[in-house]
Order: C-alpha cells, then structure tokens, then sequence
C-alpha cells in the first residue's frame, strides 16, 4: 500500500539510478540513519554495546569487505582472519608509535596497511583461480597468524604474546581502553561502518565495480571487452582488505580491548566472515549487514532465551545454539541459496504488489 | 530512563534474576569445546560449595550465594558478553578460569571496581596489588610454578642442573608464554639449557613437539597444557616412551582426565598442586548430605574428589571465605563489590580455619595483603598412580625462588603501571 513508486517520477538519470529509487525505501533508509546516530547513543548500555552492537557493526564491515571480493569479483577467500590480524597488530603499532595522533587516522591508516598486505597475496588470484585460489589464501592466514605470534616486535615484546590497546582519544573523547564511555565506541564504529557502506556501494556501482562484476561472471570475456584482470583483481584485494582491516583494527582497539592472534583471528574468523557473506548474500551491501546480524545476534538470543529467561542449564543450550544455528544455515541455504539478501528483495518484489499481486 | 529502557528491554532476564539481597557469585564456565573437560570439573566444585553453604548454614552469614553460570568456551568474546551480561547483577567477584579472558577483563573490571580472582592463572604480575588494585591471584602464580617445578628438578639431581636439557611444551597463548621469561632466567642462574616447543590452539595436533622431544632428548619436559592439549601430550609421551616420571604438568594439566585415557602408560605422571587432593576431608561428608544426596549437584555431580573439583572448591572456599572477611569489615551482610575487594585483601587464611571448615591439611596458610595479593606462592607435586586411579602428593609444598620472581614481578608490574597511567600506591 504504502510501499509502492506509484507517483514517484524521476525526471533525471541520476534520480533513477539512487540506491533507494521508492520514496518510502529511502526514509526509511534516512529513519534508520537518524535512529542510529541520533537516538541508540541515549539509550545505549554497556551490555547492548558490547555484547550486541559493537561486534554486529564490526562484523559487517569485515563482511562488507570481503563481499567486495568474494561476492563482487569472485575471488574466494579464506585469509579474512590474517588480514583482520594485520588491521589489528598495525593499529597497535601506530597506537602506541604515536599516542597523540586521533584513534579514527590510526584505524584508517592501518586498512591502508592492510590494503596493502592483502594486495601481496592478491597477486597469485592473477594465475590461479577457485579453489586453488581459496588454498592460496589459507595459507596467508596461517603464515599472518604465525608471523604475530613468532615476532616480539609487532607485540611490543610483551611477556604474554598479547596486545592490549592504551587509551586513545578522539577529539578528546576515549574511544579505546576500559574508561569508554558505550556510547562513543559504539558512534565510532557506526561511523566506520556508514562510511564503508557508501564507499563499497558506490564503488560496486561505477566502473570498478563493473569491472569486478565481469571478471567474477566471465574473465575470459572480461579480458576480451577490454577489463585490465591485474588491476581488477588487484584493486578488489586491495579494497576488501582496506575494509577488512579496519574491522580488525577496531575489533581489537575498541570491541575487545586485549587480542591474542591465535584465538582471535584464527581460521574460525576467516570461516565466520566467509559464512556471513554467504548467508547474507554475495554481491550484495545488504547482505553483509544481514548476514552479520544472523551470526552475531543470533547465538546471543538463543543464549538469552534458553539460559536466561528459560533457566537451562548451560551447556544444554551452548549444544543447542550450535545445532540450530547450524541448522538454520543449511535451512537457509537450502530454501533461498542467495542468502538473506535475497529473501528480502523478493519481499519487497510481494511488497510493491500488495495487496493486489496479480 | 536508560534504566527504563534496559528494564524493558531485558525484562524477562531481570525477571529471571536474583533478589538484591543475593550475593553474587558469577561463574565463567565452559562446558562446551575442546576445555570442557578441564572446565566441567572446576565450575561443578564451584557450584557445589555454593550451594552447599545455601543448604548447610543458610548463605555466607545469613545471605545467600548465587551463581551465575554462563558460558564462555573458553572463548574471549562470549567472555566478554559473559562479564557484560553478569555484571548489571551486583556481581561480587569474577573467576574467569582463563588467562586470556583474564586479560581481557583486567581493565574492565579495574576501571568498574569489581575484584577479579585468578586462582593460579592470569597475569602473574597481578601479585603487587599496589599496581593491579582489583586483582588477586594467590595463593600461587605461574611463575611461583615454574620456580617450584625447577625447585623440585633441583632437589632430585643434587642441586645442580647443570648441562640438563628442560623443554617447555606449551600452549601457544598468554597461558602457555607466561612461564618462559621465569624459565629463561632460571636457566641462567641455574645453567639448564632451555628447549621451547609451542602446541597451537586446541592442541590436537602434537606430533612435530613429541618428535623433536624425541631427536632432542630432553631430561625433563615441563608442560604447560590446557584442555584436549593435555590428554593428547601425554599420550604422545606414552608413544614415544618418554619416561613418565620425567614429566611434570603445571597444575592446569594435572586432572585425572588428562591422564585416564592413556591408561597404564601415564603411571608416574607428575603434576604441580597447590591444594591437596582425594576426598578425604570432613567437608565432604557434608557435601553428600546437603548437595549430592539431595540432587543439587551442579553438572552431572560425577566429578566430586578430583583434582579440578576440589580446584574449583578451593576457589569457592576462598570466595566465600573473603566475602566473610569483607562482611566483618564492612559490618553490613549485604557487601559492594569495593567491600569484596577490601575483603580479599585482607583474607587470611589459616590452618585452624581451615580445619574449621572441613578441610585440614588441604591447602597452605597465606595472608593477603595490599603489597602482595597472590600469597606465598607455595606449590607442591602429585604423582598419578595409574592402577589406584589417584594422584599421590610426594612432595611437601615446596617455596618458590622470590629471589629471581620479585624483581620480574616489580619490573612487570611496573611496565604495566606506566602503559596505563596508574600510580602505583596502597591506602
């Protein structure tokens, strides 16, 4: 009824080709926007923060980076938990090389470090491809893994192995260390966030993205009509890891605080972001965001509703979070294979219908 | 109205938890993943003394104890939104039986003032509580260990280590790093030559280890393991005939889980202890009364008399002991978690208490104070006797070496202070 583009003309290309053509998409888009900065930081605890909020908007740029790879050129990637381990030991480096410097030039000069990391291992995609690909960057993960845990410089020779990040201002105001405030760390990554949202939907729509899109559908044909497959695939790694890095950096400098390499950017991570970009959707914005929220939220729900609320024993529904997310998974994949994404475009195809659908 | 929002919000779990009276004492548990084994035993003797206090004499001086349980997996983010979740609850006291997670939460819980007990764990240099105000981990650290372990190899070669080859098996993580920089120095002083062999995350896979243990001939392997790591060590060690009574586990990896699957081939095993073992104690009469034979028992009440139970009970023991102490400081039942924290600094355990509370001969005497909140540092060894199925104690507790320790700890605690801007001082 009120989702519809009846009587929304546009008059202009530039009008037609928004990221939210229907009137009622985009205010919502601009409701969301307002809820999120304006709103949540009142309302906002140290439980929703760091429990729920922090590591969905963290994920999802970590997921967002690897949809402009994985889902976008269609390069498989299994490194994701190495190049978050780069974002995360070079923010630690540069936050304690130059304590005074703004937290928001340290996370973003750490993505450009990352960028630049990932673009090294981007470099045999340009001979292999599929899964030889997917071997290739595995073993990018174990080597960045074995590097932060090998060599005390990048850990301050500390005698735990173990970076744990200072307190760090930005503009004043304590973003990193235990004296945050919820609502600062959580206004700093949804900036991030909201930015890298942007950036990747606009470069997945101009001639980069173009560019990705032809390589991932067909490269041999891509390389025929004249896309540059070294720089396609090179700029894709390059860019994905900026994205990724960043989630690094700010999963260990703001969400956790005191990161050990093994642990926290193990294989399980690489696997983790691969799931949600799968779940979520490849090659979609959206998709990140949902499949995110899916792995993120939901383990937290079920624990809340079988621990808390229902009283079980713990370990009952520790199992049982594993087996119905799991289960969830194979479900999802199974009745909609393009992920949450998706779901929801046919949703709002049923939506514009409504309630007349034929 | 924030409280408003989280009130509705989390309706149903404030619902579901406890009356402000409570004292709470959350639990940081696993029992999921490849920790479980080591993590079901200690969070069940956690539990268990709970609710045996509950039973027998009505809660720590007329208030009771709860525990909350969550979940971690040994896992630092689900540890994370464990200690967020818990803490809105008037949480006394965390354990999070996990270096890493302890890490983690060191800034957190200092910068919230909730105490933090890491019972032989966690960052060793926590012992000068002039720096770490919130943290305590007596009665004994990982390095107290290691000097123990070295103390006791010293005493069974006639004081001289001397051209002895020692390999440290170890974790891969904050845990197992922590005694190298001790052992490094103790190599020093005392001329052995140090072999380090790294074990990744979970464990599982330990072939290269044992079989550079074997081209190399080590005299001794220390080994600082956790979880499935433990088991699979010391199977591997079954395997390539490594001389059991050569052997020595940190405390961590003494627990008859880690040596009952490699049966007969782990007889002789040696494990560090700082609390003694079996179930030979009055308090356990008690136990079976109030809580196993009444169907309270915490898991499936199988573990009662290991060696993690009666861990996880001495750590309960103390909690409940220091929150009696906080309670006769403060004079008020109902403590803060600033009255806990006073409390545990001023904890002073003894043997007549001990006795007192059914427990004789269990664990060493120690007092905390501001200067030192991680104890005497006492540690002692058990051997497995793998037809009897019981750890032996063969040794008595042994001192560590505060000589090499104190100045590590000074120059560690130190470094910390500076990293964070805290100056150092006691009230």
């Amino acid at each position: 009824m009120i989702y519809r583009e009846a009587g929304d003309f546009h008059t202009s290309y530039r009008e037609d080709n928004q990221t939210f053509p229907i009137r009622f998409d985009r205010y919502r888009y601009y409701a969301v926007l307002a809820i999120a900065f304006v709103v949540i930081p009142f309302f906002i605890n140290d439980y929703w923060a760091n429990a729920l909020l922090l590591p969905f908007l963290i994920y999802s740029i970590a997921a967002i980076g690897l949809n402009i790879l994985t889902g976008y050129c269609g390069q498989v990637s299994l490194g994701t938990g190495g190049f978050m381990a780069v974002g995360a030991y070079a923010c630690y480096k540069l936050m304690t090389a130059f304590p005074e410097v703004s937290m928001f030039i340290h996370v973003i000069l750490a993505g450009g470090i990352t960028a630049g990391v990932g673009m090294l291992f981007g470099l045999p995609s340009l001979r292999i491809k599929g899964f030889y690909l997917a071997v290739a960057t595995l073993a990018a993960q174990f080597f960045l893994v074995w590097l932060f845990n090998r060599v005390p410089w990048f850990y301050n020779y500390s005698a735990s192995g173990q970076i744990s990040a200072p307190e760090r201002t930005v503009f004043g105001i304590a973003v990193t260390g235990p004296n945050t405030e919820s609502w600062a760390t959580y206004l700093f990554c949804l900036i991030f966030l909201v930015a890298s949202a942007l950036i990747a939907r606009n470069l997945t729509r101009g001639t980069l993205g173009r560019t990705w899109m032809a390589i991932r559908d067909m490269d041999i044909a891509a390389e025929i009509i004249g896309v540059n497959p070294l720089r396609a695939k090179l700029t894709a790694f390059g860019i994905s890891s900026f994205f990724v890095g960043v989630s690094g950096a700010l999963f260990f400098a703001v969400y956790l605080g005191a990161v050990e390499v093994g642990e926290a950017f193990g294989i399980q991570k690489s696997f983790l972001i691969l799931f949600m970009v799968i779940i979520g959707g490849l090659g979609s914005i959206f998709g990140s965001f949902a499949g995110a929220a899916f792995l993120v939220l939901l383990p937290v729900l079920l624990k809340v509703v079988g621990a808390d609320m229902l009283g079980w024993p713990t370990d009952i529904v520790a199992h049982f979070q594993l087996i119905i997310v799991g289960a969830m998974i194979v479900l999802f994949l199974v009745l909609e294979p393009h992920g949450l994404a998706q779901l929801w475009r046919v949703a709002k195809e049923k939506l514009r219908l409504w309630p007349f659908p034929h | 109205m924030k409280l408003k929002l989280t009130t509705l919000a989390l309706g149903a779990l404030m619902a579901a938890g406890p009356a402000m009276a409570d004292l709470v004492f959350p639990s940081l548990s696993y029992r999921t993943g490849p920790y479980a084994a080591n993590g079901i035993p200690f969070a069940d003797g956690y539990a268990d003394y709970f609710t045996l206090l509950n039973e027998r004499d009505g809660g720590i001086g007329g208030v009771k104890a709860k525990v909350i349980e969550c979940e971690t997996g040994y896992n630092t983010e689900k540890g994370v939104e464990c200690y967020e979740s818990t803490k809105g609850e008037g949480s006394l006291l965390y354990q999070p039986l996990s270096t890493g997670i302890t890490y983690q939460l060191i800034p957190k819980v200092t910068a919230d003032g909730i105490p933090m007990h890491s019972m032989g764990y966690g960052r060793t240099s926590a012992k000068n509580g002039s720096v770490f105000n919130y943290i305590f981990n007596y009665p004994a650290n990982y390095w107290d260990g290691a000097s123990v372990a070295i103390k006791y190899l010293l005493s069974e070669n006639g004081d001289s280590l001397e051209g002895k080859k020692i390999a440290l098996v170890y974790h891969n993580s904050a845990y197992g790093k922590e005694p190298i920089r001790t052992l490094e120095e103790l190599a020093k002083k005392h001329g052995y030559e140090l072999i380090l062999l790294p074990v990744d995350h979970p464990g599982q896979e330990q072939k290269s280890q044992w079989l550079q243990v074997r081209r190399d001939r080590p005299d001794y392997v220390i080994m600082w393991g956790w979880g499935v790591m433990n088991s699979v060590a010391i199977q591997e060690a079954v395997n390539i005939r490594f001389p059991m009574d050569h052997f020595i586990g940190i405390w961590w990896s003494g627990s008859e889980n880690d040596v009952i699957p490699a049966g007969e081939g782990a007889d002789g095993y040696k494990a560090l202890t700082f609390h003694n073992v079996g179930s030979d104690y009055p308090l356990f009469g008690d136990l079976k009364t109030y809580v196993l034979d009444a169907g309270k028992a915490a898991g499936a009440g199988d573990q009662v008399g290991t060696a993690l139970y009666n861990r996880g009970l001495y750590a309960a023991m103390l909690a409940a002991e220091a929150a009696k102490t906080a309670q006769e400081l403060s004079g008020t039942k109902d403590i803060t978690p600033a009255q806990m924290r006073d409390g545990m600094e001023a904890l002073e355990i003894t043997e007549a208490k001990m006795a007192e509370l059914g427990l004789p001969n269990f664990g060493p005497e120690f007092k905390v104070s501001c200067e030192n909140h991680g104890g005497d540092g006492l540690g002692a060894i058990v051997q497995w006797d793998a037809k009897a199925k019981q750890w032996n104690m063969i040794t008595d507790y042994i001192s560590p070496d505060e000589d090499v320790l104190q100045p590590l700890i000074a120059e560690d605690s130190e470094a910390y202070a500076k990293e964070n801007n805290i100056t150092p001082g006691c009230n």
